[in-house]
This record gives structure tokens, sequence and C-alpha cells, in this order.
């Protein structure tokens, strides 16, 4: 009896070293780093579902590569169509049954909304949301929950900044949708202008539901102005574009990433009326002649080819899920044998200008514990009728 | 005899499922009382609408803005006037029972399909007309609004029985399915049901029964969406958010599938139709992450091909065929 406790103790003393390096919350073990997602795989919004497949192909590479420190990932997608409701109940799913260290890329504004105060409270992260909104950039409030897009607010800002640098006499009108995405715009603009904000001489808005938006084009033309900025969402971009050309007005025409799909867009609106649009990225496009041979990009098609076969070259979402497929290995790398889930908030906060291969030459991803936007930094690139060329340095709003 | 035995077995059946139901929360997890919770919602939602398709006939496509209503007003109460949360349900009720009403009078000149469209264009317009921006002081437009869980009374605990406010809500929304329930079955089997019940099959020789026809299928409309706005308030608090995303045009769309596939005309049904769907898009997806709704699609039809008159017909046929 003595005997067997003194090996116990023994064991326990031998075990004790190991056990104070590895550290584990619910999900991660030895073997495996269970992480959760909701993606729309169908319903209104199913075109971005494609994000959740590239994602899921990327971590199938990772393991296939031996894993994150010898961890496979196992990755759980439950579809919530585009639906708050939907999310909370997957979302409750995967923290509560499924017992997922962790959310990532949970994908929707609303969607992310309806869970963000759960998760908080619960004290899971929320990682690298696929939503542009810069409320997810608030690590006084929200400390579990990060985005990891330019968001909207930094890009408005970068445009201000452009127009401050070119044109010191312009006269701005913007054209927004009527929502927390085109006032994130809005007040990125505004807030980029600082003093200047007057240069902001007529705004328009127009609501989802509006069939076109000629009068508030006509009626902003009218203001005299000679700068043109929209933040809008396709369909609107694209009539848009096409009025302003037709009524015969030449402002210098700034356009928000969400519309710049030249297949949906610009083709519908004109490819010739939409010469000189300038507009900002952050990620490489695949049919881009300067990333031709490209070493990032060229493992992106490796990618593409042996995961994806069916994917489309063209989709920037394929793009976008392996570029924050591999920020989140970086993150987890960077978490060792620790894989709480407070350590893997806080090693997402201490990513320092970390690379990744599809985003733009020059533009990192630095994170920290009063910074949770990872990408700030866009170049700006201007349609030349047939691709979107990119010019100039780039620029991040905190500069 | 036949009658006999059938006159105590069905309390006893459903006295059974009720204390199951009490159970159920204190063996399963917290994620599934919440969804069990969903279900009791659904399931008010479905019988309202069953009061008007089922028993009156009147097919309506836009239910998803009555439930929007409703969960609407809850959540303003609680978000503005923060009115506590019980509150909200009685008045998520009188609201969606005057607009339930007020539409059905010139819904009333509307037959068959031509009443679908016009519900249909109500159920489109609804999340448009939440994000209009004349009302976005209080609906929050696109963010919606985030509400608060609430937690069970102080009494509970001290009587010795802590509930957690998964638990809280779940006994809470029974208590009130409940309610809705036994006023759902005083009402239809009586006077007004039978009411209904003859202007569905033949308005005409209603009509010359002496049932007041117009007032009839108004009163369906404005009962069927005060049901339906009940369980919006009730699945706000579950949810604890609203936003015009939650309520599209496929929420009426679903509904419409769960009364179809519980069983038209029938009070069970609607518990059956809620079980249907809150679970098996779930089985839909675990199958196919590709193809979710064609998979939804294979069981709906296997559904309606295996049992014509819902899962509650089916069942009355086994009862039926079991009975000597």
């Amino acid at each position: 009896m003595r005997k067997a406790l003194l090996f116990g103790l023994m064991a326990a003393a031998l075990a004790a070293p190991a056990m104070a390096q590895k550290k584990y919350d619910p999900g991660a073990t030895d073997k495996e780093i269970k992480i959760g997602n909701t993606n729309p795989y169908s319903g209104p919004a199913s075109a971005y579902g494609q994000i959740g497949k590239a994602i899921a192909a990327y971590f199938k590479m990772v393991n296939d590569q031996g894993g994150v420190n010898g961890r496979m990932i196992n990755f759980i997608s439950y579809d919530d169509g585009y639906s708050p409701p939907k999310t909370v109940e997957m979302a409750r799913k995967l923290v509560e049954q499924d017992q997922v260290l962790f959310l990532f890329q949970t994908l929707g504004t609303p969607s992310n909304t309806a869970i963000h105060k759960y998760m908080n409270a619960k004290k899971v992260p929320q990682l690298f949301v696929a939503t542009g909104a810069s409320k997810w950039n608030d690590p006084k409030h929200f400390p579990w929950t990060m985005g990891w897009q330019p968001n909207y607010h930094t890009e408005g800002m970068i445009y201000a900044k452009h127009i401050l640098q070119t044109k010191p006499d312009a006269k701005i009108a913007i054209l927004y949708q009527n929502d927390d995405y085109g006032k994130d715009y809005l007040k990125g603009m505004e807030d980029g202008l600082g003093q200047k904000a007057s240069m902001i001489v007529a705004k328009a808005s127009y609501e989802v539901s509006d069939p076109t938006i000629d009068s508030q084009i006509v009626q902003l033309q009218a203001s005299g102005a000679n700068v043109f900025f929209q933040a809008t969402t396709p369909k609107f971009a694209a009539q848009a574009i096409r009025k302003v050309y037709d009524i015969g007005w030449k402002p210098v025409h700034y356009l928000n990433n969400v519309s710049i799909s030249v297949g949906s867009v610009l083709q519908p609106a004109g490819l010739e009326k939409s010469i000189g649009i300038i507009t900002a990225g952050y990620q490489k496009e695949h049919s881009d002649p300067r990333f031709a041979n490209d070493a990032g990009m060229n493992k992106w098609r490796a990618f593409m080819k042996k995961y994806m076969p069916d994917g489309n070259l063209d989709d920037n979402f394929n793009v976008y899920g392996y570029g924050v497929g591999q920020t989140l290995v970086q993150a987890l790398k960077q978490c060792g044998d620790n894989l709480t889930r407070e350590n893997v908030m806080r090693q997402a906060a201490s990513l320092k200008n970390v690379q990744i291969d599809t985003l733009l030459p020059g533009i990192t991803i630095s994170t920290s514990s009063t910074d949770y936007a990872p990408i700030e930094a866009v170049q700006l690139q201007k349609f030349d009728g047939k691709r979107w060329e990119l010019f100039g340095d780039v620029m991040s709003s905190a500069q | 005899m036949k009658t006999g035995t059938k006159t105590w077995s069905v309390p006893v059946f459903w006295g059974l499922v009720i204390l199951v139901a009490c159970v159920l929360p204190f063996v399963v997890s917290n994620y599934h009382t919440f969804q069990l919770t969903l279900v009791l919602v659904y399931a008010i939602a479905l019988l309202g609408l069953n009061i008007l398709t089922g028993y009156n006939g009147q097919i309506s496509l836009g239910h998803g803005a009555f439930y929007a209503l409703g969960a609407y007003c809850a959540a303003i109460l609680m978000d503005k006037a923060s009115a506590p949360y019980w509150a909200t349900v009685p008045a998520a009720a009188v609201v969606c029972l005057v607009a339930g009403f007020l539409f059905g009078l010139p819904a009333l000149r509307l037959e068959g399909l031509y009443l679908a469209l016009a519900t249909f264009a109500l159920g489109v317009a609804m999340p448009q007309l939440l994000k209009y921006h004349a009302l976005e002081k209080w609906t929050g437009g696109v963010q919606g609004i985030v509400i608060n869980k609430p937690d069970a009374p102080a009494f509970f605990p001290n009587m010795g029985l802590p509930l957690n406010p998964d638990q809280w809500l779940y006994f809470f929304t029974l208590a009130i399915m409940l309610i809705m329930f036994i006023l759902a079955w005083n009402l239809l089997r009586g006077r007004i049901g039978r009411a209904l019940v003859a202007i569905r099959d033949q308005h005409i020789a209603a009509e010359a029964m002496g049932i007041h026809n117009a007032f009839y299928k108004s009163l369906a409309f404005g009962v069927s969406a005060m049901y339906t706005g009940v369980a919006g308030a009730l699945g706000a608090i579950a949810v604890q958010f609203v936003a015009p995303d939650s309520f599209n045009i496929f929420l009426s769309i679903v509904f419409l599938v769960g009364i179809v596939i519980g069983g038209l005309g029938s009070i069970a049904g609607a518990v059956y139709g809620a079980l249907f769907i809150q679970f098996v898009p779930n089985i839909a997806d675990e199958i196919s992450k590709a193809a979710p709704w064609a998979i939804f699609g294979v069981f709906m039809i296997v559904f309606v091909y295996l049992m014509p008159t819902g899962v509650a017909g089916a069942l009355r046929l086994i009862t039926r065929r079991r009975a000597p």
C-alpha cells in the first residue's frame, strides 16, 4: 500500500513539470485543437460560404503537413444561413456541446453582433471575424473579439488621406448606404479629413431597398463637387458608375473595396465607364501579371491545385480564406503548448509584422493588447479599363 | 367502449408528455435546453399559423412579419423602456392582435392564392421596414438590438431549486405555451372553431348558416397574429438579439412548412412541426455542407409522401388502427 503511494507520488512529481508546460482549456489536447466556425452555406448570402470551404481546405493542408506544433486542427463549421438566431444556436452548440477551444472567422456583421456579448461573457475567443465593421476593434469592452480585414473606417480614412495629399482643393461628394456599413465609411472619411472635413460639400444616402440611385447622383453633381466617393454595395456601385459617366460628370472617383469586382460591378456598369476609378486593396490578385511568378501566390496556386481542384482561381474568397487561415496558424504556433483560451487571445494580440502569402507586398499583420485590427494598411489601385493597377506606396491610417 | 378508452388515454398521454418536458432541462445540457426553448417558441408560432391556415383555410406566406413584430415589441420595450421581460409578452400579444386584425380587414377581399401573395408581400417588406431610417431610433436599424438574458426569480433558489437562466427561460416559455395551447383548444373546439372550419370548407354554406364570414376571418387573422407575436417576443428573449436579417421571408416559408409537416388543422401538429423545423435543418447540415437545403428538401418530400396528413394525422391513423 505504502509502496503504491510512493510510486504514485513519484509519478506525480515526474509528471508535474510536464503538466506545468502543457496547459489546456476545453477543445485542446496533445493531439488536436478544436476550432468552431459558422458560415452561410445556404440562404441569401451563400456566396460567402466559399470562405468557409477555403478555410477548411487550408486546414486540411496544414494537417497533412503535420499540424500545428504536432496537433491536428479539427475545424467544425456549421451553416447559419446568415440568420442571427441560427448563429446564436450554432455558436452555443460549438462552445457548450462540441467544446471548441474558440470560434474563428464567424461570418457577417449581424451574426457576429448576435453572439458578441455571449462570447465575451463566456470568455471564449471570437477570433478574426469575417466582417469589416470597426466595432470588432474594441479590446477594452470586448477583449475576446477580434477582426481581421482592414475595417471600413480605416479604408475611409485612407481615401481621405489620399485626397488631402493629391487634391488639396477638393470638393467632396459622398454617396453611402444608409446602415452601419455605409456610415462606418462616412465616419472614416470625416475622421481622415479631420479639420478639413468641410471639404465635404454634399452627402447623399440610399436604402438597400431603393430601386435606383439616379436622383442622388444628379443631386451630388449639382453640388459642384470634383471628388466623388461612394461607399456602396455591388449593385448600387454599378448603377453609380454608369450614371456618373452618362451625365458627363468627371470627378476623381473613389470606390470602396467591397464593390471592386470586375465581373459583377465594373462589367455591368461598362468597363470604359470605369476607367480611372480608384480603390484600395490588400490582397494579391491571381490575374495580376505582377504576381504571375510571386512566391506567395505560387504557394496559393499549389494549394488550390491540390486541395481545391474545382475552386475558381478568380474568386477572391479563396485568397481570403487562405490568408486568414495562415494568420490563425501563426497565432497558434506562438501559443506553443499553452493552449488556454486566454493564451490564444494573448498570442492573437501579439502578432508582430507577420508575413502572409496572399497579402500585398509591404502589408503585414500586427496586433497588440490595445490594437485589435490586424490589417491596417492598404495600397491604392486604379482601373485601367481591363484590370486594377496598383500605384503609390502601401498606406495606413496610422501614419 | 372505444370512446371510453380514448377519453382517459389522451389526457394521460399529454400529461406524460408535459411531465417529460418538465424533467428534460435537468437531464440535458444548457445548449439543448436552449434548443428546446426554441421548439416551444416555434410551436406557439405554428399553432398561430395553424389557426389561420389549418382551421380557417387562409394561406399566409407572411407570418414571419408578425413574429418580427412581436420580437421587436419585446426588444424595444426592454431596451428603451426597461420593461421587465415578462411584461413584454402580453404587450406583444396586444400589438400583434391589433395588427393582425387590421391586416385581416383588407385581406378579406382576397382569396386563396391572392391572399398568399398579399401576405408574401408583407413578409418580404418587413425586414426593409425594420431598417427604415425614421424608425432607427427604436429599431436600431440593421444593427438590431441586443437584450439581456433574464435570471430566474429569486424565490426559486430560496426554495432550494437553483435554476440557471436557460432552464428558467425554458420553464417560462413552457408555461406560456401551455396557456396558449389550452386557450386555443377551448377556442377551436367550441362555436368559434366550428365557424372557422365551416368557412374553410364551404364559405357560402357557412354564410347561409348565419356565420358572419368577414368578422370570423378577421378574427382568425388577429388571433393567429397574436399567437405568432407572442412566439416572436419569447424568441427574442431566448436569442437575446433581434435584427432585420433574423426575419426574412424564409422564416415565413419555414413556418408554412412546419404546419404542413406537423399536420394542418391539428393543435398537437404544431409541436411536431416545431420539432421538425428546429432539428431537421441541423441534421441536413451535418449530412452535407454543400447542399443542406437539398437534404432538407428530401426530408420534406419523404415526410409529405409518407404522411400526407402530417405527423399528427399519421399518429391519429396509427392509434385508430390499434384500437380494436
